[in-house]
């Protein structure tokens, strides 16, 4: 983890309440796809915890693609901000993927606001030989973001939508029929990887949001339970593989 | 020049601090995830996560809402439990401060208190014993041991019969009359009191028309409680005549000089180390500064000067 301060590059809409924004600054400390940032905004106590879409070396400085959706305060604060900008940042922070179980034929799901860590996720995978197939599932189509990202990768990128509107009609589980995969990767609400971890056939990574004080580890406001014990999502976690898993609540 | 060296030294206690700053036990895990970030050894000691007889999870998630200038939390006392914090996580802590630490501790009954002081007791790493009896967020013990003159007693003379190192219990602001409780513990033997924890607060979701956190309530911390802590460190710190350790609220050097102008001997640091993680190294390396602005020559003068 390192805290640093970050330059507004760009801040734009993607769909009627998703952003994207991208920060210059030095994100070095970030070490794996799946991670996520903590950023200090004016006027509110605690940061905003905000998962990586991408990071790019570009020699002088990093560029960091944050996606994200508005929900709150601090998000609505977020969306109001404009190049030039300065952030307060706190980078690097929990786990991220473990890229070594992937094998050749990952598949990548996600779910609205859970589909930007895969982004990098897929870029690392490809890097190390993999070919991912995606799914991207959304409500309806005037919500779909990130779909021309993953097929500029190469990816074979499946869209679903609740409604029908789009792509294939109905859940990610869906599109996860009748597909061969030799791993999987998953992000998005906990209905979501509930239903993708009963689906799945293989074994599989699933990253977890939870409402967090520090993001960093020191103050428990986000533990879980695990079979191999209490985890912190923010620390040990956010992502927990599929034989870990317990799904008390 | 006539350059004046700052002396940032005090002594709590009967033991020496290179200055009066403790991050406050709850927001500082044991030490190790901080000193990845910097070297801890700057800091007066710190007050570990608060250790019980037995293991503990906690409450259910989520455990943390944000107000206006602070924040609300009901983790419930997680922790490993004595034995786990004696095996494992104090020999990490060893590798990386070299300082006494204080070692807090809560219970649900006043035998289990009284076996985790004795346990750690025997640890030499442990300067003093903080005596928790003012956690908001579990039931049938924590606050409940504080918020009477008579049980907080209790519990600070059965844990004096098993420890020679000094004992500081830890107050609840969440009570009418703070002042009679932190003398019926000096009656029964503390060797100081710190003071205050969270206030008992609450948000609710408009949402879902339900209250944010899962246990309901929860601890209120944060700038926003700073000035109800001051208070009450002045009442206290005037009423008894052992060393008052201030915490609520603290986020500056600034904070912390008033505090021990409040009567504070070393003041705690909470939830500004969540937001900051290097908090408490900035305020260490900034009190200087503020002890020649106000003209300050060496902390320990100034306590309880207000």
């Amino acid at each position: 983890m390192k805290q640093g301060i970050f330059t507004i590059q760009s801040n734009e809409a993607l769909t009627s309440t998703v952003y994207k924004m991208v920060l210059v600054g030095d994100a070095s400390a970030i070490t794996s796809s799946g991670q996520f940032v903590n950023i200090l905004l004016d006027g509110l106590f605690l940061r905003r915890p905000i998962s990586v879409n991408d990071c790019r070396d570009r020699g002088h400085g990093h560029e960091l693609t944050l996606i994200y959706k508005v929900v709150g305060k601090g998000t609505e604060k977020m969306a109001a901000m404009s190049a030039g900008g300065k952030l307060d940042v706190l980078i690097g922070l929990g786990n991220g993927y473990d890229l070594t179980p992937a094998g050749d034929r990952p598949l990548l799901i996600g779910g609205g606001v859970g589909v930007p860590p895969l982004y990098m996720l897929a870029k690392k995978l490809i890097e190390q030989g993999a070919v991912p197939t995606v799914i991207l599932g959304f409500n309806t189509k005037d919500e779909i973001f990130c779909e021309e990202d993953f097929k500029a990768l190469g990816c074979r990128t499946l869209v679903t939508t609740v409604d029908g509107s789009y792509g294939v009609k109905g859940f990610v589980t869906n599109a996860m029929e009748g597909l061969d995969y030799t791993y999987f990767y998953t992000c998005g609400p906990e209905p979501m990887l509930k239903a993708v971890y009963r689906a799945s056939t293989t074994s599989g990574q699933f990253s977890f949001e939870e409402r967090m004080g520090c993001g960093f580890g020191a103050c428990m406001g986000c533990s879980c339970k695990t079979v191999t014990g209490y985890k912190r999502i923010c620390k040990e976690g956010p992502v927990l593989v599929k034989e870990e898993i317990l799904w008390e609540k | 020049m006539g350059e004046i060296m700052r002396n940032t030294k005090v002594t709590l206690c009967g033991i020496e601090m290179d200055n009066p700053i403790i991050p406050a036990s709850g927001t500082f895990g044991f030490g190790y995830e901080f000193a990845e970030l910097y070297d801890i050894n700057c800091l007066g000691t710190f007050s570990f996560k608060g250790t019980t007889k037995d293991p503990r999870f906690g409450n259910p998630t989520p455990r943390i809402a944000e107000c206006y200038a602070g924040m609300i939390n009901a983790v419930g006392l997680q922790n490993p439990g004595v034995d786990k914090v004696i095996s494992d996580e104090l020999p990490k802590l060893a590798k990386c401060f070299h300082k006494p630490v204080m070692a807090n501790v809560s219970g649900f009954a006043v035998e289990d208190y009284a076996y985790t002081c004795e346990r750690l007791d025997k640890e030499e790493q442990v300067g003093w014993l903080e005596v928790n009896v003012s956690c908001p967020n579990v039931h049938g013990g924590g606050m409940s041991f504080g918020t009477s003159p008579e049980a907080a007693a209790e519990v600070t003379a059965a844990v004096k019969r098993v420890t020679s190192k000094p004992v500081i219990i830890k107050l609840s602001p969440n009570v009418t009359d703070i002042v009679s409780i932190a003398k019926a513990c000096e009656a029964a033997g503390a060797d100081g009191i710190s003071l205050i924890n969270t206030m008992l607060g609450m948000r609710i979701n408009l949402n879902t028309r339900k209250p944010v956190i899962a246990n309901k309530m929860g601890g209120f911390s944060g700038p926003a409680i700073f000035p109800v802590a001051v208070r009450m460190v002045y009442q206290v710190a005037h009423a008894v005549s052992i060393p008052v350790v201030g915490m609520g609220g603290v986020s500056t050097a600034e904070d912390v000089v008033e505090m021990m102008l409040a009567g504070a001997t070393a003041v705690e640091v909470g939830a500004a180390n969540l937001v900051n993680p290097f908090a408490c190294r900035d305020i260490v390396a900034d009190l200087p500064r503020v002890m020649e602005k106000y003209r300050i020559e060496s902390l320990s003068e100034i306590i309880g000067q207000a």
